[in-house]
C-alpha cells in the first residue's frame, strides 16, 4: 500500500484554520515521503536500541529465565508419556514403584522450577521494563525542555503532552505484555521445527511449505499496520490537543456557550480517532484468522501426504500422530502471538514519533565550549541584528544598541515594531538571523544556559503560575531559598499583604494555573519570583499591565530599589512605568527613531512627547 | 509542585462512597446497550469459535486411527475435506469475530469518552481549577483504553477460558471422575491465590495509574509553562522534578508487578503439579486395573489442554483489576455533580425582552475552603442600559464578583437578579446567551481567528464579525498571513498581549448581548489604541447593561456610574467625578497621582 499520509486539506477542517508554516505539527523527521519512513523506522529501532542497551544483562537474564521456562513446558508432556510408556508396565508387571516415585520428584521439581521461572520473569521484566521506561520518559522531558521556545509555539503543549503520555502508554503496553510470549514463541518456533525434522524429515518438508505463507501475511500487515498506526498516533495527539486546550480555556467555553460546538468539534476528533485506531487492530483480525487458516492448511497437507506416506509404509503411523500434535504446539502459540503482534506495531509507531522529537534539532542550542563571564556588569550589545519570524518578514532589519550595564532601559513604539522581539532576543528565546547579542562581551550563543539565565531574567505578560503553594512558586525564583527571604521578596513587591490574608497565607495551593489568584494577584507573584532571581538583566514585557493603581505605584516603588544597580530592559504602554526608565528607545518598524532621556525626549517634542501627552490626558 | 499536588479521587467534589470493585465497571455496562446486538452476535461467535477451535483434534485423531490405519483413501479423502471446511470456517469466524469485536470496541470506547468530555464540559470551574489536566486526560485516554482493552480483550479470554475449563472439566468428569476430583481441587489453592491477589492488586494498580496521572500533569504543565521555565532557566529543576513524578511511577509500576509475581507465578506450577497428581495416582489405577492405558492417556492429554486456560487467567485477572480501577477513575468524574446548573423548573427569557436591569442583593462568596467572605455582602443595581465601572484594589473581589452574572460561581448566599428575576431560575444557556463575560485574560484557541471570534455565536455573519474587529480595533488579524483563517498558536501567545485583549473584547462584542460584563478589558492596550477602542465600544454600550472592571481612570471614561468595591461591599457609588470629590479610598485606587512618579 502507498503512503497516504498527506490526503490532509478536509481532514484539518476549516475550524483549526491554517497554520503559518505547513509542518507546524510535526517534526521535522516526521515527512511522509517511503525513504524518510524507511529512516524513521530505523531511528525508532535506534531509539529501542539506546532504551534495551544500559539493560542487557538484564534481558539475557529474563532470555535465560524463558528458556528454561520453556524447557519446563516441553517437559511436561515428555514425563507424562515417559510415564505411561514405562512407569506404569514397572508396575503392573514388576510392582515397582522407584519409577513413578522418580517422575513424581520430577514432577515436582519441574512445578517448583515453572514458578521460580515465572516468578522471576515477572519481577525481572517489571524491573527492566520499568528502567526503560523512566529513562525514555526523562529523556523526552528533558528534550522538550530544550526545544526552542519557537518549537513549542508551533507545536502546541497538547502534542507535547500527547508524545508524553498516549506515545509512552503504547510502549509501556509493549513492555507490559507479551514479551515473553515473542521470546517463548520464538523458542517454540525453533524447538518444534527441531523435533518435527528428527521425527519426519520429509512431513517437516512439507509443513515448513507454509512458512512462505506465514511470512507475507506477517509482512503484509506489518506493511499496513505500520501506516494505520502512524495514523493513528496522530489522530490521537490531535484529540489531546483539543482536550487539552478545551479543558484549559472551559471558563471560556462556559460563559460563551460554547460547550455544543466544543462538544461537536471533539466528537469529530474522536470518531476520527476511532476509526484510525480501529484500522490497524481490523487488520490485525484479518492477520488473525489468516494464522488459524495457515494452521489448518497445514494440518491438512500433512494429513493427507503423511496418511500416503503411512498407507505407503514410509511412515509410522505414530510418528504422523506425534507429528500432528506437534504442528498443534507449534501454531497454539503464533496465535496468540499475532495479537501482541498488534502491540508491538503500535508501540513501534509511537517510537518513531518520539525518536522524531529526539531528532528535532534544538534551534537555539546551548555552546559546547561555553565561555565565561567573570564579574557581569550586565552590558548589553546588539551589533547589526537581523531578525524576522517568516521569510517575509523583517522584523528588525539591522539593530545596533548598547545598553551600558545598570541602565534602566524602556522600550515604546506601536504593535510590531519590534519590542517584544528584543526583549526575546535578550532572553535568548531566539538567535538573531544574522549579527549578534551579546552580554559584557560574550554573545549569548556562547554562554552556558546557567550563566545565561542566571543573569538574564524575563517577565512576560504570561504570568504562569505552576500546580503548588504561593511560596513554591516565589521559590522558583531561587530555588531553596529559604522562607525569609520569599516573604522579604512578596514585600519588596507589594505582595505581602493580599499573600498574608489567603487562609493559608504562602502555603496556599494557587490551583491550576493559579486560578485561586485573580491576574493582578499573579502578576504580584511572579514579579515576587523574579525580585527573587536577582538577575543582573532584568526584562520586563508588559508586566505591570494587570496591575491595579495602588500596586502599580508599589511595584515602580520597588523597581526603583530593584533596578538601581541592574541592567533593565521595560517594555510597558503604561507611561508611568516607562518614567522610572534612564533612557527611553521609540521604535518603528524595528528602528530607532528616538533615543533619550525621557524628560529630554519629552522637551524635544517628537513621538514620544506624543504619547507621553496623550498618557497624561487619560489620567484625569 | 512538591507534595501539594492536586490530589485527585481524595479531593474529588463529592467522593464516592466505596462499593465492591467491580461496580464502576458494571456500571459501564449502559454504554454497551445500543451494542447489545452486536455484542450477543459476537458472544455467540466467541462460543461457536471456541467449539470449532475444539472440534478438529478429535477428527484428527479419527483420521489417524480410522482412514489412515485402514488404508481407506476415500475415507481420508472425506475426512480431510471435512476438516478442511471446518478449518476455513473456524479462521473465518475468527478474522469476522475480531474485527468486529475491535471495531465495537472502539466505538463504545469512543463513546463513554464523548460522554465523559460533555460531563467535564458541564463541570464548575471550581473542578477545573482543582483538577490537573493531565489527570483528566489520563482518564479520558489510559484509562478508557484499559477498560476497553478489557472488554476487547480479557473479557473475551476469560470467556474462552472459562467455556473451555468448562467442557474439558466435563470431559474429565465423564472419562474418570476421580481423577477429576483432583483436578477440581487444584482449584482451591488457585482460587485463594486469587482472592489474595485481588486484594491487594487493586489499590496498588489504583495507585499506578493515579501516579501516571500526575506524570501525564507534570509533562502538560511543563509544556504550557515553558516561557516561564525558559526565562528563569527553570528547565533542568523541572526535569528533576519531572523524574521524581516519573521515579514514583517506575516504584508504583514495579511494586504493582511483584503482587503479580508473587501470586499468580503459582498458577502455571499448580495445574503442572495437579497433571503429576494425576499421573502418579492414574498409573497406580492403571497397574491396579481400575482404569485403562487409553484413558489415562485421554484424561492427561485433556488435563494439558488446561494448562494455558489457568496460566493465563492469571493476566486476565490483572487485566480485569486494572480495568476495574480505571472505571473507577473515570467514574470519579461522573460522579461528580456539577456545582452549576439548571434549577428544574428553570425559565427561558426572550433576548428581545430583556431589559438588561442588574441587581445584586447581599451578594456573599467565599472559596469552599475558605471561611473568609471575599464578597461580604455586596448591593448594586445597574440599571437597563448603564455601564457600571468597577473599580478596587487588587484582591477586593473585582474578578470573582464578574464571573457571577453569567454564573460561572454561584454565590455563596444572596442572590442576582435579572429583570427581577433570579439568574439561578434562568436555564444556564439561557442566561449565558444574554449576559457575556469577557475576561482580562484572553484565552484563545489554536484554531482560526474566526473561529476564535465566532466563539459565542457560530453562526456570526462575516458583517458581525468585521464590525466587532472595527469596534476593538483589531483590524492587525485582515494582516495575518492567510486573515481570518490563519490559525492563532496556542493561546494565541504569537500575538502580543493588546492584539490578544483586543481579539477577546471583539469576540464579546459578536456575541451582542444585553448584559456585557468586561474584565478590565483594555488593560494591555497602549493609550491611543485604548481610546479609540473605548471611542467605538461607547457605541455598542449605549443600549448594552454593561458591568466593566477597571484599573485605570482612562477606562473608567465608559462607565456612567463607578462602584467602588472595598473589603467585599460596594463601599462607594456614584459617577467618577463625584467619587473623586468624597471618597479618599476611590482616590487611593484610581488616581494616578503619586509622589513616587511625580518625584
Amino acid at each position: 500500500m502507498t503512503v497516504t499520509e498527506t490526503e490532509k486539506p478536509d481532514k484539518h477542517a476549516a475550524w483549526r484554520g491554517r497554520a503559518e508554516s505547513a509542518e507546524a505539527d510535526r517534526t521535522s523527521a516526521e515527512v511522509d515521503d517511503a525513504e524518510s519512513i524507511k529512516e524513521l523506522r530505523q531511528k525508532s529501532r535506534a531509539l529501542l536500541g539506546w532504551m534495551m542497551r544500559p539493560h542487557k544483562k538484564g534481558i539475557a537474564f529474563l532470555c535465560a529465565i524463558l528458556v528454561v521456562q520453556n524447557f519446563t513446558s516441553m517437559a511436561t508432556p515428555l514425563l507424562v508419556m515417559f510415564g505411561i510408556d514405562n512407569a506404569i508396565p514397572a508396575i503392573s508387571e514388576r510392582g515397582d514403584y522407584t519409577m513413578l516415585v522418580g517422575i513424581a520428584v520430577v514432577f515436582a521439581l519441574v512445578s517448583v522450577l515453572k514458578y521460580v521461572c515465572v516468578r522471576l520473569y515477572i519481577a525481572q521484566s517489571a524491573k527492566v521494563g520499568n528502567a526503560m521506561l523512566f529513562a525514555l520518559r526523562s529523556r523526552v522531558f528533558r528534550k522538550f525542555q530544550d526545544l526552542s521556545v519557537s518549537f513549542h509555539e508551533r507545536f502546541t503543549s497538547g502534542r507535547v503532552t500527547a508524545r508524553q503520555s498516549s506515545d509512552m502508554e503504547s510502549i509501556r503496553e509493549m513492555t507490559e505484555n507479551g514479551v515473553d510470549d515473542l521470546v517463548l514463541a520464538a523458542l517454540n518456533v525453533v524447538t518444534i521445527t527441531i523435533v518435527m525434522l528428527v521425527i519426519d524429515p520429509m512431513l517437516a518438508a512439507v509443513s515448513l511449505l507454509t512458512f512462505p505463507l506465514m511470512l507475507l501475511l506477517g509482512r503484509w500487515f506489518s506493511k499496513v499496520s505500520a501506516v494505520a498506526y502512524r495514523k493513528a498516533r496522530e489522530t490521537v495527539a490531535l484529540l489531546i490537543v483539543y482536550f487539552v486546550e478545551s479543558m484549559g480555556g472551559v471558563r471560556a467555553v462556559q460563559a460563551y456557550r460554547r460547550e455544543p460546538r466544543d462538544r461537536e468539534l471533539f466528537a469529530g476528533l474522536n470518531t476520527d480517532n476511532q476509526f484510525a485506531q480501529a484500522k490497524g487492530h481490523q487488520q490485525n483480525a484479518f492477520m488473525s484468522g489468516g494464522m488459524r487458516g495457515i494452521g489448518h492448511l497445514a494440518t491438512v497437507v500433512v494429513l493427507l501426504f503423511g496418511g500416503w506416506q503411512v498407507m505407503q509404509g514410509n511412515t509410522e503411523l505414530g510418528v504422523l500422530a506425534a507429528f500432528l500434535l506437534y504442528m498443534k504446539r507449534f501454531f497454539d502459540p503464533l496465535n496468540e502471538l499475532v495479537q501482541f503482534y498488534n502491540v508491538l506495531q503500535s508501540a513501534t509507531s509511537a517510537l518513531e514519533k518520539l525518536s522524531g522529537v529526539l531528532d528535532e534539532p534544538v534551534e537555539v542550542p546551548e555552546p559546547l565550549e561555553p565561555k565565561a563571564i567573570a564579574s557581569p556588569r550586565g552590558e548589553l550589545r546588539f551589533d547589526a541584528v537581523e531578525f524576522r519570524y517568516r521569510e517575509d518578514q523583517v522584523v528588525l532589519p539591522g539593530l545596533d544598541l548598547r545598553v551600558p550595564g545598570g541602565q534602566t532601559l524602556a522600550l515604546v513604539g506601536a504593535t510590531g515594531a519590534g519590542k517584544t522581539t528584543i526583549a526575546k532576543l535578550v532572553s535568548r528565546f531566539y538567535d538573531p538571523g544574522s549579527g549578534s547579542v551579546s552580554l559584557d562581551g560574550v554573545d549569548l550563543r556562547d554562554l552556558s544556559e546557567a550563566d545565561l539565565r542566571g543573569n538574564i531574567v524575563m517577565i512576560t505578560q504570561e504570568n504562569f503560575l505552576f500546580n503548588g503553594t504561593i511560596a513554591e512558586n516565589i521559590e522558583l525564583g531561587r530555588p531553596g531559598a529559604s522562607r525569609e527571604r520569599i516573604v522579604e521578596a512578596a514585600k519588596v513587591v507589594g505582595a505581602h499583604e493580599f499573600i498574608d490574608a489567603l487562609p493559608d497565607g504562602y502555603d496556599t495551593h494557587v490551583r491550576k494555573r493559579g486560578g485561586r489568584l485573580s491576574a493582578g494577584q499573579r502578576q504580584l507573584v511572579v514579579f515576587a519570583r523574579a525580585f527573587l532571581a536577582d538577575p543582573r538583566v532584568l526584562i520586563l514585557d508588559e508586566a505591570t499591565s494587570s496591575l491595579d493603581i495602588p500596586s502599580e505605584r508599589l511595584v515602580q516603588r520597588a523597581l526603583r530599589t530593584i533596578l538601581a544597580d541592574r541592567t533593565a530592559i521595560i517594555i510597558a504602554h503604561r507611561l508611568s512605568t516607562v518614567e522610572i526608565a534612564d533612557r527611553v528607545l521609540v521604535l518603528e518598524h524595528g528602528r530607532i527613531i528616538e533615543d533619550g532621556r525621557p524628560d529630554e525626549l519629552i522637551d524635544r517634542g517628537g513621538e514620544y512627547a506624543t504619547l507621553h501627552r496623550q498618557w497624561e490626558d487619560s489620567l484625569v | 509542585m512538591g507534595s501539594e499536588r492536586l490530589k485527585t479521587p481524595e479531593e474529588s467534589d463529592n467522593p464516592p462512597e466505596q462499593k465492591s470493585a467491580l461496580t464502576n465497571l458494571w456500571r459501564m455496562k449502559k454504554y454497551l446497550h445500543p451494542y447489545r446486538y452486536r455484542l450477543a452476535l459476537l458472544w455467540s461467535m466467541v462460543l461457536l469459535n471456541i467449539v470449532s477451535g475444539l472440534a478438529i483434534p478429535p477428527l484428527v485423531g479419527r483420521a489417524i486411527d480410522g482412514p489412515i490405519a485402514h488404508r481407506d483413501i476415500p475415507g481420508l479423502w472425506a475426512i480431510v475435506g471435512v476438516i478442511a471446511v471446518l478449518g476455513a470456517a473456524d479462521a473465518l469466524l475468527n478474522l469476522v469475530r475480531r474485527y468486529f469485536q475491535t471495531t465495537t470496541a472502539m466505538a463504545i470506547e469512543a463513546d463513554i469518552r464523548g460522554a465523559l468530555y460533555e460531563h467535564l464540559q458541564v463541570l464548575h470551574t471550581g473542578f477545573h481549577d482543582r483538577w490537573q489536566t493531565g489527570q483528566l486526560l489520563a482518564r479520558v485516554t489510559s484509562d478508557l483504553g484499559m477498560v476497553r482493552r478489557f472488554f476487547a480483550g480479557g473479557l473475551v479470554f476469560a470467556i474462552t477460558s472459562v467455556g473451555m475449563i468448562a467442557i474439558i472439566m466435563g470431559q474429565l468428569l465423564f472419562i474418570e471422575w476421580r481423577l477429576a476430583l483432583i483436578v477440581l481441587a487444584t482449584a482451591v489453592p488457585l482460587l485463594l491465590i486469587g482472592r489474595k491477589f485481588f486484594r491487594e492488586y487493586l489499590p496498588a494498580a489504583r495507585s499506578e495509574q493515579d501516579q501516571s496521572g500526575e506524570v501525564s500533569s507534570a509533562a502538560e504543565e511543563s509544556a504550557l509553562g515553558i516561557r516561564a521555565i525558559k526565562a528563569l532557566g527553570r528547565g533542568p529543576l523541572m526535569a528533576a522534578r519531572f523524574e521524581k513524578e516519573a521515579e514514583e511511577l517506575r516504584s508504583r509500576s514495579i511494586f504493582k508487578s511483584m503482587i503479580a509475581s508473587r501470586s499468580w507465578s503459582g498458577y502455571d506450577a499448580i495445574a503442572t503439579a495437579g497433571v503429576g497428581g494425576v499421573l502418579v495416582l492414574g498409573s497406580t489405577m492403571v497397574a491396579g486395573g481400575s482404569l485403562s492405558v487409553g484413558d489415562l492417556t485421554a484424561f492427561i492429554m485433556l488435563q494439558l489442554a488446561l494448562l494455558w486456560p489457568i496460566e493465563a487467567s492469571g493476566w486476565v485477572m490483572a487485566h480485569g483489576n486494572e480495568a476495574m480501577t480505571a472505571a473507577d477513575r473515570v467514574y470519579d468524574v461522573f460522579d461528580t455533580e456539577p456545582a452549576i446548573k439548571d434549577r428544574p423548573n428553570a425559565k427561558v427569557i426572550d433576548r428581545s425582552e430583556v431589559r438588561g436591569e442588574l441587581v445584586f442583593e447581599d451578594v456573599r462568596f467565599a472559596f469552599e475552603d475558605d471561611s473568609r467572605e471575599i464578597l461580604a455582602g455586596v448591593d448594586l443595581r445597574v440599571k437597563p442600559g448603564e455601564t457600571v465601572a468597577i473599580a478596587g484594589k487588587t484582591g477586593s473581589g473585582k474578578t470573582t464578583l464578574v464571573s457571577l452574572p453569567s454564573r460561572l460561581n454561584d454565590p455563596t448566599a444572596g442572590r442576582i437578579l435579572l429583570d427581577g428575576t433570579d439568574i439561578r431560575d434562568l436555564k444556564l444557556e439561557n442566561l449565558r446567551s444574554v449576559v457575556t463575560t469577557a475576561f482580562e485574560e484572553a484565552t484563545l484557541f489554536s484554531m482560526s481567528v474566526r473561529e476564535n471570534l465566532a466563539l459565542g455565536r457560530p453562526g456570526a455573519s462575516e458583517a458581525d464579525l468585521e464590525e466587532a474587529v472595527r469596534v476593538a480595533q483589531a483590524e492587525f488579524v485582515y494582516d495575518l498571513p492567510y486573515g481570518l483563517d490563519t490559525r492563532i498558536g496556542e493561546q494565541g501567545l504569537s500575538l502580543s498581549g493588546g492584539q490578544r485583549q483586543r481579539l477577546a473584547l471583539a469576540r464579546a462584542v459578536v456575541v451582542r448581548p444585553a448584559v456585557l460584563v468586561l474584565d478590565d478589558p483594555l488593560s494591555a492596550l497602549d493609550v491611543h489604541t485604548e481610546e479609540l477602542v473605548e471611542r467605538a465600544l461607547a457605541q455598542v454600550l449605549r443600549d448594552t447593561t454593561a458591568l466593566v472592571v477597571v484599573h485605570r481612570p482612562s477606562t473608567v471614561a465608559l462607565a456612567d456610574k463607578v462602584a467602588l468595591l472595598h473589603e467585599g461591599r460596594i463601599a462607594a457609588f456614584g459617577k467618577h467625578s463625584e467619587l473623586m470629590a468624597s471618597s479618599p479610598e476611590y482616590v487611593d485606587v484610581l488616581s494616578a497621582e503619586s509622589e513616587e512618579v511625580a518625584a
